[in-house]
């Protein structure tokens, strides 16, 4: 007489739960589900390490860390730090930045996608997307030797005749232009060459996806081509647009190494662009490393919680209006 | 009856002058206009081939041999490299590959598979997020994360900051990827009987697998010409040789992994980390050095971005018929 175990019914749940296990899926599931949840994990991680890191100079300056100041207080000797002139310094060269990127962006996006015949038009984005390749620090270098002494010396110094003498807005073209060409503009004109592919990919893929029936229905009323690029196409596209320049702004704030090399990196007091300056994610990467007391370091680390924070909203900012426009057009619209 | 008809054709000409002068100003204007868009193009291109053309010339001079096979001399010496650098570079970038791939690919199944789902939106949100994030705070957080409970720099560290900025990239090509493959070929898999992750791994990777592969070389690009996030995790050294760490440690009778652990767990260089030392140091050699070092990045890099491209581009080509 043989006593057999008598298996399990099918409808228990271990031996559902056995077959999900052998049948390789529900393990599979979880894996991919867990690689997914791990970006989020990062990001959110990211903002835990950075708020925690930077405690002790979050109680000790609190939000005076952050505001204007009349004269610059950056102080590792005395432990006494705030972080304007940085602040400055980043969002002058990133706006500067996007004032001279937007123009030639939306362009060469109008070019791309409304002009250029279909066999330039792969060659053409490659060569754009080439720029954003290289690396940083080639620009950086090729701007402390070339860019900076060439291109952006002279313009400095036309600047400061032409604008320097209107008052009111004198102050920001104010000189004396340093010698090497080491300023706040040589940055910006760095960050225009850097975030330029980013702004033109964007706005070239927001015009390229409105639907054909909006050009043919302006042409038809008698507009011509650049009156139908002008008043129909951007401001249909107009909120993806808006999303490529924030896009950029974003990528101009964080951008750390080509800044640190042409800004002339100095605290002063001055609020021109002709002068050399500072901005947060260069002085995190030139005194980061050398901080002695425990307060510059965690002050560094403020800073770097401010700039994760301004990108992070930004980017949020950026990719709702770019899906706005994806939303409203949909893909077989455009033949 | 005579006046009224001619003021009619006075003012009909009227109209027809006021036609033509508008007309041919906004002919005028469309020209103009559009003329600037292509000149906006040219403009942009400049400082491409500028920065491009100037890195050769530059670069070309000053490299040669022992750029590729010594480790640093002091200065006055003739003849050093940056050995050490290039195989940092070589070390950070494989490793944080191996730490980047497998999450980023099994995300990507996930993204590809499930892109409506609340996960799967949230999953391309935070990609994008992720991309946004600056590389410098990528390296404090890493210093954060280990190099201060470690207590000292590392190529390990560097590697997993490296790591965390591939990711985005990684998953994001790789999904356009695995997008491209037929559903036909999935559908075929699974009505054979074959599970889904067996389907996924069997059948959607291979046909997508060159895609892939291009997508991941496409971020170890990315990743290798970035300096600010290893400013502070691998910190940088001039000593390091990674084959006089392994002779040393066979030669000391040591495990495997302790030798591995040596290779990894200390300072190391990096091509674009030298390039920014040397840049600013204000004796001649060290700044050659750094243009050399710059010619090489960066043809490394364009070269692959470029064949790359092309790559995917046959490839999609071919697959959309």
């Amino acid at each position: 007489m043989t006593k057999y175990i008598q298996p399990l019914p099918e409808t228990h749940w271990l031996t559902r739960w056995r077959r999900a296990i052998f049948h390789g899926d529900l393990p599979w599931k979880w894996l991919i589900i867990a690689a997914s949840i791990l970006v989020m994990v990062l990001i959110f991680a990211v903002a835990e390490m950075l708020w925690r890191e930077s405690a002790d100079a979050r109680t000790a300056f609190g939000f005076g860390f952050l505001t204007p100041t009349k004269t610059p207080n950056w102080d590792p000797v005395n432990d006494k730090f705030q972080s304007w002139p940085f602040i400055y310094g980043t969002l002058l060269t990133s706006l500067a930045a996007i004032v001279f990127a937007l123009p030639i962006s939306v362009g060469i996006a109008i070019f791309m996608s409304e002009l250029c015949p279909e066999w330039l038009r792969l060659p053409l984005n490659w060569l754009v997307e080439l720029l954003a390749a290289i690396p940083s620090v080639v620009y950086g270098l090729w701007g402390i030797f070339v860019f900076l002494p060439l291109v952006v010396a002279p313009i400095a110094q036309g600047l400061l005749y032409s604008l320097g003498a209107i008052p009111g807005i004198g102050s920001l073209f104010a000189g004396p232009v340093p010698v090497s060409g080491a300023s706040r503009l040589g940055a910006a004109l760095i960050l225009t060459i850097m975030i330029t592919p980013t702004i033109t990919a964007v706005t070239r893929d927001v015009l390229l996806a409105i639907p054909n029936n909006q050009r043919e229905a302006s042409m038809a009323l008698g507009s011509t081509q650049w009156e139908s690029i002008w008043k129909v196409l951007l401001p249909y596209g107009l909120s993806g647009i808006l999303g490529a320049v924030i896009l950029g702004l974003g990528r101009a704030l964080g951008e750390t190494m080509a800044v640190t090399m042409v800004i002339g990196n100095s605290i002063e007091g001055t609020a021109s662009l002709l002068r050399p300056g500072y901005t947060m994610a260069s002085i995190i990467a030139n005194e980061f490393a050398e901080a002695v007391t425990k307060l510059h370091s965690q002050s560094l680390i403020e800073i770097g919680l401010v700039l994760f924070f301004l990108t992070l909203i930004l980017n949020m900012i950026a990719r709702f209006l770019v899906w706005i426009v994806a939303r409203k057009t949909p893909q077989e619209a455009r033949a | 009856m005579t006046t009224t008809s001619s003021t009619i054709t006075r003012f009909q000409q009227l109209i027809e002058k006021n036609q033509a002068a508008v007309s041919s100003r906004r002919k005028a204007t469309n020209m103009i206009m559009l003329s600037i868009t292509g000149l906006m193009t040219l403009l942009a291109l400049v400082p491409l081939f500028w920065i491009v053309g100037y890195v050769i010339y530059k670069g070309g001079q000053y490299l040669n041999l022992d750029f590729f096979i010594h480790t640093p001399r002091p200065l006055g010496m003739e003849g050093g490299g940056v050995l050490n650098a290039i195989e940092g570079t070589l070390i950070i970038s494989g490793l944080a590959s191996l730490i980047a791939i497998p999450p980023g690919v099994l995300a990507a199944f996930y993204a590809a598979n499930n892109s409506d789902t609340p996960l799967g939106t949230a999953l391309r949100f935070s990609t994008d997020v992720l991309s946004g994030v600056p590389s410098i705070v990528i390296g404090l957080f890493v210093y954060a994360l280990l190099v201060k409970p470690m207590g000292h720099f590392s190529g390990f560290a560097g590697a997993v900051a490296m790591a965390i900025l591939m990711l985005p990239t990684i998953i994001r090509t790789t999904e356009e990827m695995l997008k491209l493959v037929p559903h036909t070929l999935r559908e075929a898999s699974l009505g054979l009987g074959a599970p889904e992750w067996r389907t996924s791994i069997s059948v959607v990777l291979p046909a997508a697998m060159s895609g892939v592969a291009t997508g991941i070389l496409l971020s170890i690009a990315r990743a290798a010409g970035e300096t600010a996030p290893l400013l502070f995790t691998a910190l940088g050294n001039e000593r390091y040789d990674f084959l006089q760490i392994v002779q040393s440690g066979v030669a000391q009778k040591l495990g495997i992994f302790e030798i591995i652990k040596r290779v990894f767990n200390q300072p190391v260089d990096s091509l674009p980390l030298t390039l920014w030392k040397y840049a600013q140091q204000p004796y001649p050699e060290r700044i050659q050095q750094s243009w050399a070092a710059a010619l090489v990045l960066m043809i490394v890099i364009l070269l692959i971005n470029i064949f790359a491209r092309l790559w995917v581009e046959n490839r999609k080509r071919r697959l959309q018929g």
